[in-house]
């Protein structure tokens, strides 16, 4: 059965049995104004209800003798004991009629007329007891306040009746074909019984209204009880013959289960929250005359059942924003070139111990030149300084106090209504709310929740004489280096560094980071250490910690409020010894040491508006070789770092070579001023592509940066991507993928593999070859740069552009091209929304198109299929690449 | 005391003292007697165990466990801007309840319970130190020393602005 209807019937049992033990008191005393305003409620309530479960029988029933009892209430009627009996009657039929939906989930056969007509001629004072004498009832008789709201329920159930496969009841019941009513009656009369004696109801007695009160006491004595556990198990650890080993071992399973249990009792999937979310959704769409597709993903995403209850009203004013502001008329959206219908996108999962709740929509964003006039009309700033604010900024003036009720009153389509009481509720809970919004292209809300109350699993780790706990969810792996062995740490400048299976990890040092000021790492060389490989999102860090212990199940508290501002702890809790320990927050630590790509809080906004103004940060790994100026390659791009000693160097065929892991490398001094003695070390940046690796022998390391990546003078020297500011240094940015294809070319045809050249790029037609066209979307100039070169020595020719905006503005030009390559992640428009433009453009709709990301889910290429992209890649995959653009080309155009 | 008394009062005493009598916890820190409403008191405790909080306002010492609870711990002598006790110093802590979290502040010595009279109840002399101002709800004229009242909301309100 529906968990609604389950709810209902729970709900609703519950207050007619309370209603059992004063009815008893309404023959001796008929008039009183509280049981009857009592059971008026009750019967609006489940009216109401009703008319949204789609259960038009049980409806009517209450929808009339709610009439008749606001009469009684009004106090235009008395109460007579015939009355009284009708009362009854009335309750009667309703809770039949809920002992039939219970147990077959439809409402029975047969109909109510009779009770109905009886109900209905008290209501207008028709019936044999008011005949004569309160005729004055037939004029206040529209104003009792079933009778305004009849017509709108009423279109309501036949709306979603036609409409909405989502309520089969009420069609069944139209479908059905109404038996004659005296048979009918017959028949109600005898389940009438029948649910007599059954009026005490299956489904309340299996399920218990419990205050939150209760369950937060039992949980906060279970989380006690686990603490205790925990220090009991601490010290039957230390002595293993004691006897209370065994006893203990059961204890501690039973306090597992417990707490599992008690756990249990307060989590609640999301959905419960999103159940009426599609049906606003319709009614909006029906009022406002649009077209809204409402796309839930992640119902069953489970969350404390406080901060559900606390974030269901901001999410469905969120929602309904989206749908009433967001969603454009089907006409403007076809203007804008849009599919007629909007799609409003709430998604919820769980990300690094916190809930993340988004909901994005196509519409048409939110309008700046509006919000900008409203900032500085309102005074919340100057003209000037909302000049120089970024679009991000002025968005997040939606979110002011006050701005709001100012936007309604002039009714400007912007978001202002209540986003600030949103934003306030959602803070409450110790939750942050982003937003990103492009004008004309949609808007996103994303809530990030922190799970307050919850008890996790916990590696408890050691540095500078300090003890802190790790969430375990967020712990990939553990090693141990010590700095003679072969797992060590590096240094790179100040930058310490680990070669983690061919990869760089970037280590942050908990030591400094925490400022914890003891011995400095750099003295201690590092030795003997632990790194926890933390992964947040896509982005993997290690942490290094003197010691790591055990692993513990910890409560998560809340840190004091006047602690709310250190990002690096999600909370602290008391361990099994009984000390207070701190919780470090790997989403925290992820964010002050440099990745960019963590959502960021609401008021880092000037933080925001730089990372998503289109200047991506990119790793850079700053070296030199030959002169002294400064050289950057991507960290990203390269696989290890190696010190190679002269003398092992190896010549053949002109090819310096080393041996390397088994294999021969071979080794490209970076340019010929690079003094490659015989004695000696020199640092070797190895970039490993397809199994086979490169070295390039530099001078020196000296750096790695995160820096925006500027070219400020462009060179069309080869092997150069020209020069950019980093550091405060011009420093030449390296385009990898030439030094590569000096190299690569010979080592394929050393290997007896022919080079791409002639394996895939060109087709051969008749004999002549001709250069198949592509088009590069990227938002980064690194990546264009980096991939035009492998493209164009593909044998393609290549178009780059940065923007979507700029690639669509080809297609207006009229530009034809043979396959189209976009990044996903950019500025402006992103690659869905690109795709779907293209999908729907007339001059490119058939062209294939490959999307290309450095991350991506299984939501984001499924997202990325529907958007309308044949392929997906991963970034730096080269050969899949090419390998792709080969197979797409062959198959010709789009296939939707 | 008559009403009309009551009426001139320092409008700044109002909210805590309303009654013609009152209790307080007296504390000692570097020589100066402070008092503590009485009804804000949880718990006083001896020397306690703290964990460090990393990158906490220096203010803040760390955090205990009192019985389960949580409790930040607060350095009073650094608020009120007064040298550090010495490392073999004994020092004691008075538990506050403060919204719905135990907070503990880290004195010298705790004293006795003090109940005083309204009209022995002075605001704070004009020249105070601003720190002390600040965080001071007002002074009483005791017997041979002045007793000044903590403010015990707007020295936690103050920590939380610092940083």
């Amino acid at each position: 059965m529906d968990d609604l209807i389950v709810e209902f019937l729970t709900e609703t049992n519950e207050s007619l049995q309370e209603l059992d033990t004063d009815l008893i008191t309404l023959e001796q005393n008929p008039n009183d104004k509280n049981l009857i305003s009592k059971i008026f409620r009750l019967m609006h309530t489940i009216k109401g209800t009703c008319g949204f479960l789609g259960l038009p029988r049980l409806e009517t029933v209450a929808h009339r003798a709610e009439n008749v009892m606001g009469r009684f209430r009004d106090g235009n009627l008395e109460v007579t004991p015939e009355y009284v009996s009708l009362i009854l009657e009335s309750l009667d039929r309703v809770r039949f009629l809920l002992g039939h939906i219970e147990a077959t989930s439809t409402e029975p056969e047969g109909s109510d007329a009779e009770l109905i007509e009886k109900l209905d001629a008290v209501y207008e004072g028709r019936d044999a007891f008011q005949n004569g004498g309160v005729a004055q009832a037939e004029v206040k008789a529209d104003e009792t306040s079933g009778g305004l709201e009849m017509p709108t329920f009423d279109d309501v159930r036949t709306m979603l009746a036609e409409q909405a496969p989502a309520a089969p009841v009420a069609e069944e019941h139209h479908a059905e074909p109404t038996p004659s009513v005296a048979e009918a009656q017959v028949k109600d009369h005898k389940e009438n019984k029948d649910s007599k004696e059954s009026a005490e109801s299956a489904i309340a007695n299996q399920s218990l209204r419990v205050s939150v009160d209760v369950l937060e006491n039992l949980m906060t004595m279970v989380s006690e009880l686990v603490l205790t556990r925990n220090q009991l198990m601490q010290i039957a650890r230390n002595d293993k013959d004691s006897g209370f080993v065994t006893p203990l071992q059961r204890l501690n399973h039973v306090v597992s289960d417990l707490q599992e249990g008690v756990m249990k009792t307060r989590m609640q999937p999301i959905g419960n929250a999103w159940a009426k979310l599609p049906r606003i959704i319709r009614d909006l769409s029906v009022e406002l005359g649009k077209k809204i597709d409402l796309v839930m993903v992640g119902q069953d995403t489970e969350l404390d059942r406080q901060v559900l209850e606390m974030i269901k009203d901001p999410l469905t004013h969120m929602v309904r924003n989206s749908g009433d502001h967001g969603i454009e008329t089907p006409a403007e959206r076809l203007k804008a070139g849009k599919t007629e219908t909007g799609t409003v996108h709430l998604r919820a999962y769980h990300e690094g111990g916190h809930i993340i709740i988004q909901i994005a929509d196509d519409g048409r964003g939110l309008p700046l030149e509006k919000i900008k006039k409203k900032i500085i009309q309102n005074g919340l700033a100057t003209e000037e300084e909302v000049a120089r604010m970024s679009a991000q900024q002025i968005q997040q003036y939606i979110f002011h106090a006050g701005f709001s009720t100012a936007d309604k009153v002039t009714s400007v389509s912007g978001r202002g209504v209540g986003m600030d009481v949103v934003r306030t509720n959602i803070e409450k809970i110790g939750g942050s709310i982003e937003m990103n919004s492009v004008e004309g292209k949609g808007s996103t809300f994303s809530i990030k929740i922190p799970l307050t109350l919850a008890i996790v699993s916990s590696l408890i780790v050691a540095v500078g004489g300090e003890r802190f706990a790790i969430p375990q969810l967020a712990v990939r792996e553990l090693v141990l280096v010590s700095q003679k062995s072969e797992h060590r740490i590096e240094m790179i400048k100040d930058t310490p560094v680990f070669r983690l299976r061919e990869k760089l990890l970037p280590l942050v040092s908990l030591n400094d980071l925490l400022k914890l000021g003891n011995d400095s790492h750099i003295s201690s060389g590092f030795d003997h250490k632990y790194i926890i490989v933390t992964q947040v999102g896509g982005y993997s860090f290690g942490l290094i910690v003197d010691q790591v212990f055990d692993t513990e199940e910890i409560v998560v508290k809340p840190v004091a409020k006047i602690l709310k501002d250190l990002t690096l702890f999600s909370g602290n809790t008391i361990l099994g010894d009984g000390s207070v320990i701190m919780i470090l927050d790997p989403g925290g630590i992820a964010k002050v040491t440099g990745e960019t790509s963590m959502p960021e809080d609401a008021d880092a906004t000037a933080k925001i508006s730089s990372s998503l103004g289109g200047e991506t940060k990119t790793s850079l790994l700053l070296f030199t070789a030959g002169n002294d100026a400064p050289k950057a390659v991507p960290l990203s791009i390269i696989s290890r770092l190696e010190n190679i000693e002269l003398s092992s160097i190896e010549h053949s065929d002109g090819q310096m070579l080393v041996q390397y892991r088994g294999t021969l490398m071979p080794l490209i001094p970076f340019n010929s001023s690079v003094q490659v003695g015989t004695e000696g070390q020199k640092p070797l940046l190895v970039f490993a592509d397809r199994g086979k690796s490169v070295g390039i022998i530099v001078d020196s390391i000296i750096d790695i940066r995160e820096e925006v990546i500027d070219v400020q003078v462009s060179q069309n020297k080869p092997g150069l991507v020209g020069s950019a500011i980093i550091s405060g240094k011009a420093t030449e940015i390296i385009e990898v993928m030439h030094y590569l294809n000096s190299v690569h070319g010979d080592w394929f045809k050393d290997h007896g593999d022919e080079p791409y050249l002639n394996q895939s790029g060109s087709d051969t037609v008749g004999g002549r070859p001709v250069a198949r066209k592509i088009l590069l979307v990227d938002d980064s100039p690194f990546f264009r740069n980096m991939l035009c070169p492998v493209l164009t020595v593909a044998g393609y020719d290549v178009v780059a552009v940065e923007s979507p905006i700029k690639a669509l503005e080809l297609s207006e030009r009229g530009d034809k091209f043979d396959l189209i390559i976009s990044d996903i992640e950019m500025p402006e428009m992103n690659g869905f929304d690109f795709a779907t433009k293209v999908r729907s453009s007339k001059e490119w709709q058939n062209i294939p198109m490959v999307a290309m990301t450095s991350h991506s889910t299984p939501e984001d290429i499924d997202h990325g299929y529907k958007s309308g992209f044949d392929r997906y890649i991963a970034k730096f995959d080269r050969e899949t690449l090419l390998d792709t653009i080969n197979r797409t080309l062959a198959l010709g155009g789009h296939q939707s | 005391m008559s009403t009309n008394q009551t009426a001139t009062r320092q409008s700044d005493a109002l909210h805590v003292i309303s009654d013609t009598q009152k209790d307080f916890l007296t504390i000692n820190i570097n020589g100066q007697m402070f008092g503590i409403p009485i009804l804000q008191v949880q718990d006083v405790l001896g020397e306690i165990k703290v964990t460090r909080i990393p990158l906490s306002p220096p203010q803040i010492s760390g955090s205990l466990n009192l019985r389960g609870r949580i409790v930040t711990a607060i350095d009073v002598r650094k608020c009120l801007g007064l040298p550090p006790l010495e490392e073999t110093d004994k020092r004691m802590s008075v538990v506050v309840i403060h919204g719905d979290e135990l907070y503990s502040l880290i004195i010298d010595k705790v004293g006795d319970v003090l109940t005083l009279q309204e009209k022995e109840f002075e605001q704070n002399p004009a020249t105070l130190d601003v720190t002390w101002k600040s965080i001071s709800l007002g002074v009483y004229r005791l017997d041979g020393e002045i007793l000044v009242i903590l403010d015990v909301p707007k020295l936690l309100l103050s920590l939380q602005h610092t940083h």
